[in-house]
């Protein structure tokens, strides 16, 4: 009986392992092609046959890639503030109180989530340089945030809804003031949800792509986000390949650790307020 | 007493204030742009931006007589129809390997989510590079197992729009399994043991307990991943953006790729485009709607 049952999960661990291999496949390949010679991208093979580190330094000194990392992380860094300090109350209200316009708030929070910024670029792309804030940088802020909203309300909704009022109201009976019981005793406790939050709006953010398009095509290469620069290294007949995944090895590797912390919880943010 | 009234006023403002920045947020990032979006697929609109006056339906006229539009909206059903069942498909089947109890399970999950962290536009330039006629790690493996000549026309997947669609929704299946597989897995991990080994008492078969216990109980995970994977589907940029762009012509595009292109060339346009992918949203938002509960939420 054992023994069929070990075999049985020898089997689905083979298969499991082999999936998650396949899954990461295409990524190996970033570090694959990053690290090859000129010469050696030209061949058909593989695996390098030199190794280089020359397409990274290369970015850094000449590429000035360091100048659109640093624009994605004023971006990402910018709207994960914003969605938080904006979804940290109305979460919060939402979970404590019943009140007229709170069904129809939640709806709204949830037709963000269903309409994506692709369906109204066009709108997003004139209303915001209409609005002349002179950098698309302070644009992609707002915007990513109130994109990545609904994710954060639901999350941090949930983690609120789960903490007993009695201990808000123990608190408040030895004298603390409802802001500070919030600040002091309910966020605390929250921490998982406002991490999680945190996490998935930084890294949407981070990747997001056709927006950061659109507003940063009149800015200079310099100040562009990361995804736009590494769109550029793409061209009409040739591609810089070594140029574009050293570029995209930095684009994807701090992300994809960042998303790991989060697995656990991933689906509650994105399916709790249609569930609900 | 005198201080109830402003004190009820006060109190009726209080969902307000706290509920404040989100709504203006909202209305900046959601609803204002889809007003500007709406009002200007009714202008004519310059190629700098500017504003020449209102032109009445002229825009949506222009846009139904393009010959390219009708392909394009097949296309994309094509698009959202295959990759939508692929995903589901083959989602079905991780999340009931994943549910599994097997030594190093966790690190195996972390694996099936790195294409949800990368950028789809990172992943997309991965598969157009591993494609290249030339040296693309997918056309070296074929060409080794003597599928492919290197550098024909054959290995050249993407220049042809017969081939290129299919990878591209190949792609977009790749990049929504890791979500879907999660969506399914956590439904999964709600159903109590002990539905299974009744069923188990009952004698029910592994694919009978799947069909009539599994599957009805999972149904609400299923239904939310659809709904999500059909919007994300639908209005999916980067793959197509990165691989072809939406060429040669339009022979690869879907809605959304044709309306940013048409962006380039009359605003007016793209934004009737925009309109027209807009109102499919709405229509698939509200069938989704429709078949929840979502009222009882709204009236509690």
């Amino acid at each position: 009986m054992t023994r069929t049952v070990s075999v049985r999960t020898v089997l689905i661990a083979l298969a499991a392992y082999t999936i998650a291999f396949l899954f990461l496949l295409p990524y190996l390949e970033i570090v694959l092609t990053a690290v090859r010679t000129p010469d050696d991208l030209l061949k058909p093979e593989l695996f390098p046959r030199h190794f280089t580190l020359s397409n990274f330094t290369t970015l850094w000194s000449g590429g000035g890639l360091g100048n659109n990392i640093a624009v994605s992380l004023e971006i990402a860094g910018g709207a994960t503030l914003l969605a938080l300090l904006v979804a940290i109350p109305a979460a919060y209200y939402t979970a404590r109180h019943s009140f007229r316009g709170r069904g129809l708030f939640l709806l709204l929070v949830l037709a963000t989530q269903m309409f994506q910024p692709a369906a109204m670029l066009v709108g997003l792309q004139r209303e915001f340089t209409g609005l002349g804030w002179g950098s698309a940088t302070i644009s992609l802020v707002v915007i990513n945030a109130g994109f990545n909203l609904a994710f954060a309300v639901w999350i941090l909704n949930a983690f609120f809804s789960s903490i007993p009022v009695e201990l808000e109201e123990a608190a408040q009976v030895d004298g603390l003031s409802r802001l500070s019981t919030l600040l002091r005793i309910t966020l605390p406790l929250a921490a998982p949800g406002i991490v999680t939050a945190l996490i998935f709006t930084f890294v949407a953010a981070w990747n997001e792509f056709l927006v950061a398009l659109t507003l940063s095509l009149g800015s200079p290469a310099t100040s562009r986000p990361l995804p736009v620069a590494i769109d550029g290294y793409v061209g009409a007949y040739t591609t810089d390949w070594g140029h574009l995944f050293a570029a995209g090895l930095v684009a994807t590797v701090p992300v994809i650790v960042l998303f790991v912390f989060i697995e656990r919880r991933l689906v509650s943010g994105l399916t709790a307020g249609a569930v609900k | 007493m005198a201080m109830t009234r402003g004190r009820l006023i006060l109190r009726r403002a209080e969902p307000l204030l706290w509920l404040g920045p989100a709504l203006a947020l909202i209305i900046l990032v959601v609803i204002w742009p889809v007003g500007v979006m709406i009002r200007s697929s009714f202008q004519h609109i310059g190629g700098e931006g500017f504003v020449a006056g209102y032109n009445g339906l002229e825009n949506y006229r222009h846009l139904f007589h393009e010959p390219d539009l009708v392909p394009v909206l097949w296309r994309s059903v094509i698009w959202v129809l295959g990759v939508v069942a692929g995903t589901l498909l083959i989602s079905f089947g991780l999340a009931e390997l994943f549910h599994q109890r097997f030594p190093g399970r966790r690190l195996a999950r972390w694996a099936l989510i790195v294409p949800w962290a990368a950028s789809v536009m990172m992943t997309a330039l991965i598969f157009r590079w591993a494609l290249d006629p030339n040296n693309g790690a997918i056309n070296l493996i074929l060409h080794r197992l003597g599928l492919v000549e290197l550098g024909s026309n054959r290995a050249s997947w993407l220049g042809d729009p017969h081939t290129a669609l299919p990878w591209m929704m190949g792609v977009a299946i790749f990049v929504s399994l890791p979500f879907t597989t999660y969506a399914i897995l956590s439904g999964r991990q709600g159903i109590p043991d002990d539905v299974y080994e009744a069923a188990a008492l009952d004698g029910a078969s592994g694919w009978r307990t799947y069909l009539n216990i599994t599957l009805p109980l999972i149904r609400p995970a299923i239904i939310v991943a659809t709904l999500i994977n059909v919007i994300n589907v639908f209005n999916s940029f980067p793959i197509i953006w990165e691989m072809t762009r939406g060429g040669p012509g339009y022979q690869t595009s879907t809605s959304t790729i044709y309306m940013v292109d048409l962006k380039q060339s009359n605003v007016g346009e793209s934004a009737a485009m925009s309109v027209l992918n807009f109102s499919v949203v709405i229509v698939v938002v509200l069938v989704y709607l429709a078949s929840t509960n979502w009222k009882e939420e709204v009236r509690r």
